[in-house]
């Protein structure tokens, strides 16, 4: 009952920002419909009466307390970091402003 | 010209106060050294797992509340696929379609709105208020770009309304209700130039009465409640001007410049994210009973409505002085705590806007700083009530007051400023006033009866300000008639 041809290779890679020279994206486009149809066999269990949940595990509520903590030193953290911006930022390629979340 | 309705919704982003970080213990602080509040997690490093904070979802359910959300009796988190440096794992952490809050609703209106003209009361539906975490600040150099992910990861509210805001007016009332509220339930400061409040417009137009949506276009970058009043009132304009000449219009994302005081294209439909929402199968499910809200229900501070109301009711003040009052919570408490010790509580609100709010913007300083204490100042009314003092003598006292801190009592023995109500004192001051002044008194027989406030004037100052007044005016009339 696979359904293989729903994937679109060249729409995952823009949306990951990934460039993809034809070789790989022909050997992707195979692996990604190969690991869909194995999926899609979960569509052969009988799940009638199973109530749906978001989560595999039966656990709820794991919280913690909101107790702060110190962190991690700056020169620790921006180690693996490209590149700095004064030992402070760290320095990535210039983004658009504005495309972010906020 | 064709006439138009216009279909408003906001996203209202507000960050939680919390000690913590959504996920991770780093501390929630503003204005620190750059990255000086990171660890792995909110860095995004491979392989950490996060732990939600109770307290966000508990001041969520609390917002919730407040806003007359239904909540979630189970919700859950998800992951939202977007790639930008200020989210470094190449997701947020937010909440698709199970948010913990849903169906609420905010009222607004009853007075006057921003542009000065007459708001009518109106409810403003809420579609849903999901958790999430915020992401890190972004600087923008010449040729490069610097993050700093001290706010990447605080517990970030995102409020949205139903679309049925009609004005730039409901829109900036709206957001101030959510503000107000926020602060009175003390979920988050709110402060929009530190990015604790931050607000999206979604803006379209469509021929009145028609029940088909215009096409939307979302206003981004808004960091004033005046920024958005005014984005709105330009993108109306623009939108309608459109329309009239026969344009169409694609979905897209505008921003505000402030200076030029117009929106501008950011992105098109085209370049629209697409955000692959799929549960966090790092976090488990949240789960609340009916007990577990109705545990949180009974906490809930009054909301600022509902405070105006008693201050109406119980306190005898007028719509007006109900609203000034309850502006801001601290206030609000203010004027509570001091009521209850006065006879007059509508004197107390009287002073407390036209003295107490009036020096404290002078100086300033937040009410919580002011030196005068609310007993202190039922105290100093207390003395306007029982005639130790009038009206006028109260300014000194209070002045005095604000800036030394000292009991008004003590003020007014200090400075011998207790209120001249014995009669036979007050007439020696009313005759030498009539002595003194004969033209007035003749003018005064004449028929000019205004000059009586002349003498009212020249009897103060004869008493240096300490006769009662009433007795002065009773007292004149006797000697001049
Ligand atoms: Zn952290």
């Amino acid at each position: 009952m696979s359904n293989t041809s729903q994937i679109d290779v060249g729409y995952v890679a823009k949306l990951a920002r990934l460039e993809l020279d034809d070789a790989s994206k022909d050997k992707l486009q195979h692996d990604l419909e190969e690991i869909l149809a194995y999926i899609e066999e979960l569509g052969e269990l009988d799940v009638d009466g199973i109530e749906p949940t978001a989560h595999a595990l039966p656990i709820y509520n794991v919280m913690r307390e909101d107790v702060s903590k110190p962190s991690f030193e700056r020169e620790v953290m921006l180690k693996n970091a490209p590149g700095t911006v004064d030992d402070e930022l760290l320095k990535v390629p210039q983004v658009l402003p504005g495309e972010g979340m906020s | 010209m064709a006439e138009y309705d216009v279909v408003i919704g906001l996203e209202v982003h507000v960050q939680v106060k919390t000690n913590s970080k959504m996920f991770c213990s780093c501390a929630n602080r503003y204005g620190e050294e750059p990255n000086t509040l990171v660890c792995p997690v909110c860095m995004g490093y491979p392989g950490v797992m996060p732990v939600p904070n109770k307290e966000a979802i508990d001041k969520t359910v609390v917002a919730g509340l407040m806003l007359d959300c239904e909540i979630a009796k189970y919700s859950k988190f998800d992951r939202k696929s977007y790639f930008y440096p200020d989210m470094p794992k190449n997701y947020q952490i937010s909440q698709y379609d199970l948010p913990f809050c849903e169906h609420g609703k905010v009222k607004i209106g009853g007075n006057k709105g921003f542009s000065g003209k007459d708001l009518p009361p109106k409810e403003i539906g809420l579609t849903r208020i999901h958790l999430e975490e915020d992401v890190a600040k972004l600087t923008h150099f010449g040729t490069y770009s610097g993050v700093d992910y001290n706010r990447a990861g605080v517990p970030l509210m995102e409020i949205v309304s139903e679309p049925e805001i009609a004005t730039a007016d409901e829109a900036y009332a709206y957001l101030t209700s959510i503000k107000q509220i926020m602060q009175y339930a003390k979920i988050g400061n709110c402060d929009m130039e530190k990015g604790q409040m931050r607000c999206d417009v979604n803006i379209s137009l469509k021929p009145k009465g028609s029940s088909e949506f215009g096409t939307k276009i979302e206003i981004k970058n808004l960091n004033s409640f005046r920024a958005v009043h005014k984005s709105i009132v330009y993108e109306i304009k623009r939108q309608r001007r459109g329309y009239d000449n026969g344009e169409t219009f694609q979905q897209e994302t505008r921003g505000w410049n402030d200076d030029r005081g117009e929106t501008y294209l950011m992105r098109t439909k085209e370049s629209a994210h697409d955000y692959r929402y799929f549960p966090e199968p790092d976090l488990l499910p949240v789960t609340f009973t009916d007990e577990d809200v109705e545990k949180v229900r009974v906490t809930l501070s009054e909301a600022p409505l509902a405070k105006q109301a008693r201050f109406i009711a119980d306190y005898n003040l007028t719509d007006y002085d109900a609203e000034v009052l309850t502006q801001n919570r601290e206030v609000a408490d203010y004027f509570d705590a001091g009521a209850v010790l006065v006879d007059t509580p509508k004197l107390l609100a009287n002073w407390i806007i036209s003295e107490l709010l009036r020096e404290l913007s002078e100086a300033n300083i937040s009410i919580d700083e002011c030196k005068i204490v609310p007993q202190q100042l039922a105290d100093m009314i207390k003395l306007i009530e029982n005639k130790t003092i009038s009206g006028k003598i109260a300014k000194k006292v209070f002045s005095e007051m604000f800036s030394s801190g000292k009991d008004a009592k003590v003020i007014v023995e200090e400075q011998g400023l207790v209120q001249v109500t014995d009669e036979s004192a007050i007439e020696k001051f009313v005759i030498e006033a009539i002595e003194n002044n004969a033209p007035q008194v003749e003018q005064y027989k004449s028929g000019k009866t205004e000059v009586l406030k002349y003498f009212v004037g020249q009897v103060m100052k004869l008493s240096r300000g300490k006769a009662n007044p009433q007795l002065v005016i009773e007292l004149l009339k006797k000697n001049l008639d």
